[in-house]
């Protein structure tokens, strides 16, 4: 039992990052646009996550800097992806790779200094129930936090008259535009929606997972959060199954390597990578009646006055 | 005030051609800004980066020898970006072609193998190169699936394979634990060009490949099918061109290249297999193939060009405690620059002051 709760906490630990992340490429890409620079924004989060939380020695004040440091980043991307109409992939690649040497940086400072990770929820009677009690009530606040955006995500989306422009511009900018919807300023500000998910989800990493920065720590997250969102079908709801499922994938491979299974180490650290290739391959090949991706994902806008 | 693109009658051949020339300009502005930041002279870190692997002998073969991979895999991924195909794994495929080729080399290590075992390193190397390549090919022409995710992905698993082969069954008896496979045998290593030098006999298949790229692309119908099915997707389905072939072939091409990059990286330079071997040269090599224009003799240009700052950066942190990571940040700079300037080639940049609306009285 104990085994079990400490998985599902691990599970639960692991997907958070994932989630949080995929959540803001999501609201990206509904809105039309393609951002491939998650994992540049995820990684200089985490190193401004870092150094916020060590020079002040707050938690909360890292996570800002991370989410700071992420949308500066979209911003990047927004002005030459919006403003100068370049390829958004070419661009999201471009911010990956800015953004892998800017936290090499930023963080080489820091490089070998520890942290006290941030403080799990304690209620006294109700985190001491066993098996449930830690998982829900016991974990840090981005978990709770990341619960919350994806379920405020949902409600924007598909409940809200601004979530319903947003939806048009990513479905046929050209109609929003002819209703007279500023479609760029709308896709900007969701790329600094997705860039400050995305910081803060690079800051979860230093300030909550492993208490310390290492160059290079989000390991192709922001990519498998890309994946994610493709796997979710653009849908907040399956957007949790996949990152817990991905989550799960990741913890099962860390148990498994510890218990010796007398596969090397290095084929299952690999799983995760490969699961997504599979998993994007099984649900392209399900979905062969018609894309359910927005209708102007990616697709460069200049709009006519 | 406003900023607003306006499309161009037609692109602008002379901003083609300057673009460039302006990114690295503005790049090296920003650098100098960011080097005053961290508090070293700029006038002496862009010496040390841009003037003084220039100044001697050795560094300049140097530059040769780092461009070599580079223009390799950057001329198969101008391929794939013509056609509209996005791989971003080459580094996963040039580690497929090394693992590939040195599998040779290990193989006959201490053996009385004769010459056959480079030519049958390089081909080996190709072949697994495009097999790897072909992975994301195939699920997105099959099944529709992100080939920029999938060759992303792959690139991890490569690495992770080659970590497995040097750590586990590969690993040299003689090498003190360390992961690296033993040095590769007379046969298995790629000659020099001079003797006592640097330069290898891989800078001449790299310029081999330009030409041949070059050619391809100016000279065959084949070159003109990529491009239509690129720059013009419904027109190419008019003409009769088979995109999905087409996707196929150039991620075949680009894999093959990247992993012959790979096995005359650790045959030649290095010398072994060990992890490590490509400080991101497929990654960079994105920043080469869109430096040159996708153009081959553009990005023979591009990748000296990047070439220099890896050997600027190694100068500039030996001389001056210049972090290496600056190197990967003015790459990343550096390629914004030159996807903006290349709106300019496309649209005229627009600073538009709205009218203030009069409202005239009635009557």
């Amino acid at each position: 039992m104990e085994l079990v709760e400490a998985i599902i906490l691990s599970v639960l630990a692991a997907s958070t990052p994932l989630l949080i992340a995929a959540t803001g490429e999501l609201v990206t890409e509904r809105s039309g646009v393609l951002n491939l620079g998650v994992e540049g924004m995820m990684i200089v989060g985490a190193a401004c996550g870092f150094g916020g939380a060590w020079l002040t020695g707050s938690i909360l004040i890292g996570a800002l800097f991370g989410i700071i440091a992420g949308v500066l980043m979209s911003l990047i991307f927004a002005l030459m992806a919006l403003g100068l109409a370049v390829n958004q992939v070419a661009t999201g690649l471009a911010l990956t790779i800015l953004g892998i040497g800017l936290s090499g940086l930023i963080g080489a400072g820091f490089v070998g200094e520890r942290l006290t990770p941030a403080a799990h929820l304690y209620i006294s009677g109700l985190t001491d129930i066993p098996l449930v009690g830690r998982v829900l009530f016991g974990e840090d606040a981005f978990v709770y936090f990341s619960i919350a955006l994806i379920v405020g995500v949902w409600w924007f989306l598909y409940r809200t008259r601004a979530g319903l422009i947003l939806r048009a511009c990513g479905d046929n900018h050209i109609s929003a535009h002819a209703l007279g919807y500023p479609v760029l300023r709308i896709r900007t500000l969701a790329v600094m929606f997705g860039g400050a998910c995305a910081g803060l989800a690079g800051a979860y990493l230093p300030l909550a997972y492993t208490p310390f920065f290492i160059p290079g720590m989000t390991a192709a997250r922001g990519w498998i959060a890309l994946a994610l969102v493709v796997f979710a079908s653009w849908r907040p709801g399956r957007l949790v199954v996949g990152a817990y499922l991905f989550g799960a994938v990741t913890i099962l491979q860390l148990h498994a390597q510890g218990w010796g299974v007398g596969i090397p180490s290095q084929f299952m650290s690999a799983l995760p990578y490969l699961a997504t290739v599979i998993v994007l391959v099984l649900l392209s090949r399900a979905r062969t009646g018609g894309s359910t991706a927005p209708a102007a994902l990616g697709i460069v806008f200049v709009p006519d006055r | 005030m406003q900023l607003v693109l306006e499309k161009r009658a037609e692109r602008s051949n002379t901003i083609a051609l300057v673009s460039p020339l302006i990114a690295i300009g503005l790049t090296i502005v920003t650098m100098t800004i960011l080097f005053a930041i961290l508090g070293k002279n700029p006038v002496l870190a862009l010496h040390a980066y841009f003037i003084a692997p220039l100044t001697d002998g050795y560094s300049l073969q140097e530059i040769a020898v780092k461009a070599t991979p580079l223009v390799m895999i950057a001329i198969g991924l101008s391929l794939c970006y013509l056609a509209n195909a996005w791989n971003i794994g080459a580094e996963g495929q040039f580690l497929i072609g090394a693992v590939a080729g040195s599998w040779i080399a290990v193989k006959t290590q201490g053996t009385d193998a004769g010459a056959w075992v480079l030519p049958a390193m390089l081909v080996l190397a190709a072949a697994a190169g495009a097999l790897y390549a072909l992975i994301p090919a195939i699920c997105k022409v099959k099944f529709g699936a992100s080939e920029i995710l999938t060759s992303l992905m792959l690139v991890y698993v490569a690495d992770l394979l080659m970590d497995y082969l040097v750590r586990g069954p590969w690993r040299d008896p003689k090498g003190f634990n360390f992961p690296t496979t033993a040095e590769f045998d007379p046969v298995a290593t790629v000659p020099l060009l001079i003797e006592g030098g640097r330069l290898h006999f891989g800078s001449i298949i790299a310029l081999l490949v330009v030409a041949a790229a070059a050619i391809l692309l100016g000279r065959t119908i084949k070159g003109f099918e990529i491009r239509v099915v690129g720059a013009a997707p419904r027109a190419a389905r008019f003409g009769g061109f088979n995109a999905n072939q087409l996707i196929i072939l150039t991620f075949a091409v680009s894999g093959a290249l990247a992993g012959l990059a790979g096995i005359i990286e650790v045959a030649g330079p290095v010398g072994h297999l060990q992890p490590g071997i490509s400080p991101g040269y497929g990654f960079t090599a994105i920043i080469v193939a869109f430096l040159g224009r996708l153009n081959p003799i553009g990005i023979l240009i591009a990748g000296l060009f990047l070439a220099l700052t890896f050997i600027g950066g190694e100068q500039a942190q030996i001389a001056m405690k210049i972090p290496l990571d600056v190197t990967k940040v003015f790459q990343g700079i550096l390629l914004f620059y030159v996807l903006a300037c290349d709106s300019l080639i496309l649209y005229r940049f627009k600073l538009v002051f709205p009218n203030r609306q009069v409202i005239r009285g009635a009557g």
